[in-house]
């Protein structure tokens, strides 16, 4: 350390980063198109911006609750806490940079694990927490997970996870490679077990997270933009001396190369979540769900209205049962999602199921029996 | 200075030097000079052991990976008849970072699967110094499930500084491929023994190496991250590749007494590229005993005890005070 350093108060160095982790500010900018937004109605929003549909990171906790149905969750496992087996110290001591990530994040590890309903769909979820230590995997991480699948086992459940991480935690050295390991052994017994796993790929899903429990969901989803890989980009260029392509390890370039099923935005993630699950699980597509995409005529018409929908767009539903059992569904679960657009429902099925975005893509209403 | 020894091994490298030296020097002469040479060879033995006994992690990791270290495709040559390679993921292409195949270990058909570095620049690059890309990954993957179908025993060699990072690697799956095999190991149903020869190099390394039994040689390592990858990024500096090393604790005594692998196979003194016969007659008998006690049991109970061997892994603690 220079003379120059020790003049300065370390607090100078670790101020900025603090800031970067947690936007305390009332405005902050968006990490895509740049545009000034207000802190509030980005949280609302779900931390996607409204200017470009930039999806930022969103924490653990504020995706639970923004996933799952009002007060049908509770938390497993929460307990389970780090300990330092091996007195890992490099620049830091490991102990010191798990009480710091715990103060910055307010949890005990990078995993949160919950039970609940989405869509009404009993599951338990699985979400990383990227402030906690970049979202890597240590032991706490891997045996969460675990208890997470042996809870789904002994429950018949599914089971989702939303991973943000960027890999195996350095700082319990062999430890960590093993949950990679521990966590696909488990998820070969739920597979095993016929039940689903639908693994949802976050920014960013890199390393030992990526290579293990993140590309073994039967049906893996990705966030837009989402950057999702083995190896680091910076350690590709090196190695490979070359630009790395436009895009590359974003999920749309994932998409295109046949690793994942689908891209999902953050606003459809429930919805598309509780259909496929339906689908799996084999259960008939729900009617208090807002995806009443199956319904047979006259139960869509029923939901309908007893929806708060206004006079207008009731009467044009009705009108249009009559007619086109397809224009029915659709209007129906726009009518559930109290749409702005409800009142136009019968006019344009095609624009209208783009905005208001309440059928999941390739959908084909179909009345069932 | 021998250019193929390591700094610390050079006080060795002198001593040898010297009793080829007496040794050619007795063929001419009629003089008796054995004496000498058995007390210098006794010299020789004492020093190397001094030298190795006082080994810190990262210059275990330098003799892991030792250019002369005895590769893979030594120990086939040594420990197995018969051994007939078998190419291809029958998806994309044949990855040479991987070799594959059938052979007999002790009369026994066994599947053999591991990285190979290559010792000559040319066969290096034909191996690509032993980092896999997808393909290699999904050739293992094939081999194992041929392996559970005709009911033939996997052992697995682990020599990598991990996988490949490339731009093709990403694009075929780099991570899949890897969560995939570790996702089959698991559930294999035929014995799989591993043994890390070399360089445990991270995912690139677990991925043939979800096993019954995880063997490693006394100076092989194991690590989630290369000591210079974990320099690099935690202490800011690749110098501090030896205190990384330490931290992480790579070395084989240190992850057996941590009960994350199961048995260290002793190495000749002064390392396996000192004596590669002798370390291949040790790792065959290991070899052969682990592999008859994974036979005795039922594959049901095979399976079970590798899940459970593999769900116990981890630290933490738990508080029940809620």
């Amino acid at each position: 350390m220079s003379w120059f350093e020790k003049l300065i108060p370390s607090r100078i160095g670790t101020s900025t980063r603090a800031k970067g982790n947690v936007p305390e500010g009332l405005w902050v900018k968006c990490e895509g198109c740049g545009s000034v937004l207000y802190r509030a109605e980005l949280e609302r929003a779900n931390e996607v911006c409204d200017k470009c549909g930039k999806h930022m990171r969103q924490y653990a906790r504020a995706r639970i609750k923004q996933l799952m149905d009002p007060d049908s969750y509770r938390e497993l496992d929460e307990h389970v806490r780090p300990v330092d087996a091996l007195k890992f110290r490099d620049s830091k001591r490991y102990r010191d940079r798990l009480s710091q990530a715990t103060k910055d994040s307010g949890e005990n590890d990078a995993l949160i694990v919950v039970t609940g309903k989405i869509t009404g769909i009993q599951v338990v979820v699985a979400v990383f927490d990227f402030r906690f230590m970049g979202g890597s995997m240590g032991s706490v991480v891997g045996e969460k997970f675990v208890r997470a699948c042996e809870h789904c086992i002994a429950n018949g459940l599914p089971f989702v996870c939303f991973s943000a991480s960027g890999g195996a935690r350095m700082q319990e050295a062999l430890f960590s490679l093993l949950q990679m390991g521990k966590t696909s052994s488990k998820l070969a017994q739920l597979a095993e077990a016929r039940l689903p796993f639908i693994s949802v790929l976050t920014d960013p899903t890199m390393g030992g997270v990526s290579a293990s429990l993140a590309m073994l969901g039967d049906v893996i989803i990705a966030e837009p933009g989402a950057r999702i890989g083995f190896a680091g980009p910076r350690v590709i260029e090196q190695t490979v001396r070359e630009k790395l392509p436009e895009g590359f390890q974003s999920s749309e370039f994932l998409l295109e190369h046949g690793a994942i099923d689908m891209i999902v935005s953050r606003g459809e993630m429930r919805e598309t979540l509780g259909s496929l699950l339906e689908m799996l699980l084999k259960k008939p597509a729900s009617s208090s769900s807002d995806v009443s995409v199956q319904q047979q005529e006259p139960v869509a018409a029923e939901a309908a209205s007893s929806q708060p929908v206004p006079d207008t767009a009731q009467t044009e539903t009705q009108a249009a049962a009559m007619s086109n059992p397809q224009e029915t569904a659709n209007a129906g679960s726009s009518g559930i999602a109290d749409s702005p657009s409800a009142g136009k429902t019968a006019t344009d099925k095609n624009t209208r199921s783009s905005e208001s975005g309440d059928v999941p893509d390739g959908t084909t209403p179909r009345p069932t029996n | 200075m021998n250019p193929d020894y390591l700094d610390f091994e050079q006080p060795i490298a002198e001593l040898q030097a010297k009793i080829r030296e007496l040794q050619f020097a007795t063929e001419d002469a009629d003089i008796n000079i054995s004496d000498e040479v058995t007390k210098l060879e006794n010299k020789l033995d004492s020093l190397t052991q001094g030298i190795f006994s006082k080994l810190n992690a990262w210059q275990v990791a330098q003799i892991a990976r030792h250019k002369l270290r005895p590769y893979l495709r030594f120990y086939i040559d040594a420990l197995f008849t018969d051994f007939k390679e078998l190419h291809g993921d029958r998806l994309y292409g044949d990855d040479r970072a991987i070799i594959g195949g059938m052979a007999r270990l002790d009369g026994h058909p066994v599947v053999i699967i591991g990285h190979e570095k290559g010792r000559d620049t040319k066969a290096k690059i034909k191996h690509n110094f032993g980092m896999p890309r997808p393909e290699g990954y999904r050739k293992a993957k094939r081999l194992m499930e041929l392996a559970e179908r005709f009911e033939l025993p996997v052992l697995t060699f682990i020599d990598t500084p991990g996988a490949y990072p490339g731009i093709g690697a990403e694009e075929r799956g780099q991570s899949e491929a890897i969560a995939r095999n570790l996702f089959v190991m698991s559930e294999l149903r035929t014995p799989i023994i591993s043994t890390v020869i070399g360089e445990g190099g991270s995912g690139g390394a677990l991925a043939i190496g979800i096993a019954d039994r995880v063997l490693m040689l006394e100076y092989a390592i194991y690590s989630v991250i290369s000591p210079e990858g974990c320099a690099s990024i935690l202490y800011k500096s690749a110098e501090k590749a030896s205190d990384a090393a330490e931290a992480m604790g790579i070395t084989s005594s240190r992850l057996l007494g941590l009960k994350l692998v199961d048995r260290v196979v002793n190495e000749p003194l002064g390392g396996a590229h000192q004596n590669p016969d002798k370390m291949a007659a040790t790792l065959a008998a290991a070899l052969k005993e682990e592999l008859a006690a994974q036979q005795q049991l039922s594959i049901d109970e095979l399976i079970r005890n590798r899940r459970e061997k593999w769900r116990q892994f981890g630290e933490f603690q738990e508080e029940n005070n809620a």
